[in-house]
């Protein structure tokens, strides 16, 4: 998002004179760069743990160098590989099902013409992005639990089941909840972003497809989801960077023991192992593990977005 | 829209007839209709369970009325003394947090939005880096200790109040909506950066403020890993974080186990006006900032 940066003034423009004339601004922006040097810059030294046998008691000058013995060991590790293979794999899900709604949900609402009816629906639409992983997990017992929970109530009250579902407590039902309510939770707000992008679309444009006979998907088709290609594409590449990301949050907030098979993912193996059991150095090469190949997944689909002739993200 | 179906009747396309256009548009209203449902529903439930006797909970009888109407958990809830310090200790925690964060985002913002500023590709460069590394929970967790932050408010305050992306925001925010000449007018007469901020800036800005503030607030309203993390004493956890240890930790491993040996005390009832109460201060913020927050996450978005 920051291509935009590009224009440098060279010429006459020194140190001296920039500061002299920008000082105040110079001034404002210390306490921000303060922010990201002490809370974020001064963490990454804490990385070299990474290679190291790191003694809490002992502290970093005790602890003996490794090199890459901790990232043997973990790939050694099953419950290493069983969480990386389940946040590959969750993620991945997620990607199929929580990416295109919004988009869908945006060309939905872009169609309809009635305006109270549309405003109202965003509204209420939206109001799942602010409830926290807590009260989404709150809200989900109520509604699936197994006896009480008021969707299996009204399942069993029609007769359509003789037994409660386990939604929660069986792990291919626990999945698929999981990861439909992560849809429910992201697809009104994330579609806010492609509402702004569709109307930035000439009307001009849909003007010229009626008139060549294109009725109401082939406008969807032939205008309105080309004019919002670079909006996905954008958010396409800030989701595959996330690949091997973990939400702390929501996994916590869905664990129990009965589905530790699929829950548990790399934010909690950090966690358990990391503050759990205090095995610093493993947790540490696990995070950097996870944050290398972040960034390097971000860094790759920016540039095979550009190859592909789009704006990219950096 | 209103142009193109103007059209559609002038020109009479055999095929698409107004009907059709009109039959597309009522199934998308039922669908839509059906998902703000799911949106609602979940909650009308909840409250008419918080309202209800145990026993109609306990005969399911209750779906999105209650039934035998009682304020009965909602006096427990108020009367823990637990849940209520939460609650003030969470309002207090997200106001500071929230101002300070706002504070520091401008402070970024505004030099940023200015392109003649020197250095300010390395300085953006400089934030933006940690939206994408970051070193991880352990090495943090350390930081913090050696900070003296472990065990604070300020844990779950200072660390995350600038947040880079909200910088963003209210970047594009600043480069495409308040005008180069009226800050160069003010300039020209005296005036300070400070005072253009404070007087011409800011006014102008209202909708991102909003928004902004909506963003900063709701996400430390929800968080409760960072204290999950960082904070042991009771005292200092924020309220989701409680609600996560009452609500999730007493049920989750027993849902399908014990649910038959709940009938004695009923929790359905309590977690339900537990839920009530903490996401009540959202809902009731929720209609006075909507408004502002399209537009502005529409502004940032568009420009970003």
């Amino acid at each position: 998002m920051t291509s935009k940066t590009k224009q440098v003034y060279v010429t006459g423009n020194t140190w001296g004179r920039a500061l002299k004339r920008d000082w105040q601004l110079y001034l404002l922006l210390l306490l921000p760069i303060a922010c990201v040097v002490i809370f974020q810059y001064m963490s990454y030294p804490g990385l070299r743990m990474a290679f190291m046998n790191y003694k809490p008691a002992k502290g970093y000058a005790g602890s003996a160098w490794v090199g890459f013995q901790n990232f043997e060991k973990i790939f050694r590790d099953a419950d290493f590989i069983r969480s990386l293979k389940n946040t590959i794999f969750f993620n991945l899900a997620d990607l199929i099902m929580s990416f295109p709604m919004p988009i869908i949900l945006a060309l939905m609402l872009n169609e309809i013409t009635f305006k109270r009816f549309k405003k109202v629906a965003q509204t209420v639409l939206y109001l799942p992005h602010f409830l926290s992983w807590v009260i989404v997990a709150a809200l989900a017992l109520t509604m699936f639990k197994p006896q009480t929970g008021l969707v299996n109530i009204l399942l069993m009250n029609t007769g359509v089941i003789s037994n409660g579902i386990p939604f929660l407590s069986e792990k291919t039902h626990w999945a698929w909840t999981y990861l439909i309510l992560n849809v429910w939770q992201t697809m009104g707000w994330n579609s806010i972003i492609y509402l702004a992008a569709i109307t930035g679309i000439s009307q001009e444009l849909y003007e010229a497809a009626t008139v060549d006979g294109a009725g109401r998907f082939g406008r969807m088709w032939h205008v309105t989801l080309p004019g919002i290609r670079p909006t996905i594409v954008t958010l396409l590449i800030m989701t595959l960077g996330r690949m091997m990301g973990s939400n702390f949050e929501r996994l916590v907030a869905f664990d129990n023991v009965l589905v530790r098979d699929y829950s548990y993912q790399l934010s909690l193996y950090i966690y358990e192992k990391g503050l759990g059991s205090l095995n610093f150095s493993r947790a540490t090469a696990v995070g950097l593990f996870q944050s290398l190949i972040g960034l390097g997944l971000v860094l790759l689909a920016d540039f095979v977005a550009k190859r592909l002739g789009e704006d990219g993200l950096l | 829209m209103e142009a193109v179906n103007v059209k559609n009747q002038k020109r009479p396309l055999k095929a698409r007839g107004l009907k059709s256009v009109k039959l597309g548009e009522i199934l998308i209203v039922i669908f839509i209709s059906l998902l703000c449902l799911t949106c609602i529903l979940p909650f009308i439930h909840v409250i008419a369970k918080s309202l209800s006797s145990d026993g109609a909970v306990l005969a399911k009888s209750v779906y999105l009325l209650p039934k035998e109407t009682t304020f009965k958990a909602y006096s427990t809830v108020f009367s823990d003394g637990q849940l209520t310090h939460a609650m003030i200790y969470t309002v207090y925690m997200t106001a500071i947090f929230t101002v300070l964060g706002m504070v520091v985002t401008i402070c970024a913002a505004y030099p940023l939005s200015k392109r003649r500023l020197k250095g300010r590709v390395f300085l953006s460069f400089l934030i933006m880096l940690t939206m994408y590394f970051s070193a991880g929970l352990i090495p943090t967790y350390l930081l913090y200790k050696d900070l003296n932050l472990l065990d604070t408010m300020w844990v779950l305050i200072l660390p995350l109040m600038f947040s880079p992306y909200n910088m963003l925001i209210m970047k594009s925010f600043f480069q495409s909506s308040i005008p180069d000449s009226l800050e160069e007018s003010a300039f020209l007469d005296g005036a300070n950066h400070f005072r253009i901020i404070w007087s011409i800036v800011l006014p102008l800005s209202k909708p991102i403020l909003a928004t902004l503030s909506l963003f900063y607030a709701v996400g430390r309203w929800n968080a409760y890993g960072d204290a999950k993390y960082y904070v042991t004493t009771k005292a200092l956890q924020p309220l989701q974080y409680i609600l996560s240890n009452m609500i999730l930790n007493s049920t989750s491993d027993a849902i399908s186990l014990s649910e038959s040996a709940e009938a004695s005390a009923n929790p359905e009832v309590l977690q339900a006006a537990m839920i009530v109460f903490s996401t009540a201060p959202i809902i009731m913020l929720y209609p006075f900032v909507q408004r502002y927050f399209v537009k502005g996450v529409m502004i940032g978005a568009v420009k970003g």
